[in-house]
C-alpha cells in the first residue's frame, strides 16, 4: 500500500536516492531543500526551503497533510558538515551547523510528530553519522550536533510510543556524497580504518536500514541508533 | 473571530473526552478546566488536544499556528487553563499569522 513520506535534504546525496526509491515503490514523496527540485514525477511534490525556518516548515507539513490526509514516514535527513579544528572553526560555522542539523530535525521531529500522533502511527527516522561513536578529530561541531540528534532520537521514541509512532536514528558510514567530498582523502581513508567493515557506505547500505526503521513489522523497534560499517 | 475558535475547541475536547472515557469532556464550555490545578487533562492528554487543536484550527480557518510559542510558556497565568484563556490565545496568535 502506498504511503506518504516526508523527506528532508531530498535535493541531493542520500535524500535525493531515497526518495526516488520510495517514489519507484508507488509511494507518494514530499521533499524539500533549499535548493530548486532535482527530481520531476508525479509523485513527488518539493518545497523550497530552510530547515531551520519554522513557518515554512509548519506550512510544509500543513499542505502535505492536507493534499494527502496524513503522514505515514518523515526521513529526517537535511544535514550539514564541517570539518575543522575546534581552535580554527567560527562560531557562525558553530550556529549554521547546528541550526540545520539539530533545529531542522527538531523542528520536522515536533511538526510531522504533531500529525501522526492524531493518526496514532508513523514512523521516523533521524540521521546520525560514525563521527558520533568514533569521536573524530575535526568533527567536534558536525559530531555534537549529530550527538543532539541521538538524543532527540531516543527521548522522541519515548514520548511517541504511546502514539504508535517510531522513532530510530541511522548513522551512516562515509557515503560518496558531495559532503564528504570536501573532506581530506587521507581523513576519509583513516576513518574507514576504524570501522569493521572498510569501505565506503553505500546508498543501498542506508536505504536498507531505513527500510527496517519503516517496516510495519518493525513495531517493537524504536529508540535506536545503528550505525553501518560496524562503527561504534 | 472567538466564535469561529470556541467550537474548534469543543470539537477537540469532545473527541479527547471520548478518547480518555471523561464524560466531563462532552459538553464543554469557555470555563472547562484544561490544565493544572483542578484540570481535567494530564500533560500527554494536553500535548494531544493541542496537536489536534492545530490541525482543525488549519483545516478550518486556513491558518497554520504552532501553539507550542515561547510566550505560552512564560506566561503567569497559563494559556491553556480553561477552553476560554485557551480561546483568547489563539486570537492572539491568529490575528499576527
Amino acid at each position: 500500500m502506498a504511503r506518504v513520506f516526508v523527506i528532508t535534504g531530498s535535493g541531493k546525496g542520500i535524500g535525493r536516492e531515497m526518495a526516488l526509491y520510495y517514489l519507484a515503490q508507488g509511494n507518494v514523496v514530499a521533499g524539500c531543500s533549499r535548493s530548486e527540485p532535482s527530481i520531476a514525477e508525479a509523485n513527488y511534490t518539493h518545497f523550497q526551503l530552510d530547515v531551520a525556518d519554522e513557518k515554512a516548515v509548519v506550512a510544509m507539513v500543513h499542505k502535505v497533510r492536507k493534499s494527502h490526509g496524513g503522514i505515514d514516514v518523515l526521513l529526517n535527513n537535511a544535514g550539514i558538515a564541517a570539518m575543522n579544528h575546534l581552535a580554527t572553526t567560527p562560531t557562525q560555522t558553530v550556529q549554521r551547523v547546528f541550526a540545520t542539523n539539530v533545529l531542522g530535525s527538531f523542528i520536522f521531529l515536533r511538526e510531522v510528530a504533531k500529525v501522526m500522533m492524531r493518526a496514532k502511527a508513523g514512523r521516523i527516522v533521524n540521521f546520525s553519522t560514525v563521527a558520533v561513536p568514533l569521536r573524530l578529530e575535526g568533527e567536534a561541531v558536525y559530531g555534537a550536533s549529530k550527538a543532539a540528534v541521538e538524543h532527540l532520537t531516543r527521548v522522541a521514541a519515548r514520548e511517541l510510543g504511546a502514539s504508535g509512532i517510531t522513532v530510530n536514528a541511522v548513522g551512516p558510514a562515509p557515503v560518496a556524497t558531495e559532503l564528504v567530498k570536501s573532506v581530506p582523502a587521507e581523513k576519509i581513508d583513516a576513518l574507514i580504518a576504524r570501522q569493521a567493515v572498510r569501505r565506503f557506505g553505500t546508498f543501498a547500505d542506508v536505504i536498507h536500514v531505513v527500510d527496517f526503521f519503516i517496516d510495519p513489522r518493525s513495531s517493537f523497534v524504536t529508540g535506536q541508533v545503528l550505525y553501518l560499517g560496524g562503527a561504534g | 473571530m472567538k466564535e469561529k475558535i470556541l467550537p474548534i475547541i469543543y470539537a477537540a475536547l469532545k473527541d479527547a473526552g471520548e478518547e480518555l472515557g471523561k464524560p466531563e469532556l462532552s459538553r464543554p464550555g469557555p470555563e472547562t478546566h484544561l490544565y493544572g490545578r483542578s484540570g481535567l487533562l494530564d500533560s500527554l492528554a494536553l500535548v494531544n488536544l493541542l496537536a489536534d487543536i492545530e490541525q482543525r484550527v488549519a483545516d478550518d480557518l486556513g491558518k497554520a499556528i504552532t501553539l507550542a510559542d515561547e510566550r505560552a510558556m512564560s506566561q503567569k497565568r497559563s494559556p491553556f487553563a480553561t477552553a476560554g484563556t485557551l480561546a483568547d490565545y489563539i486570537e492572539i496568535l491568529l490575528s499576527e499569522s
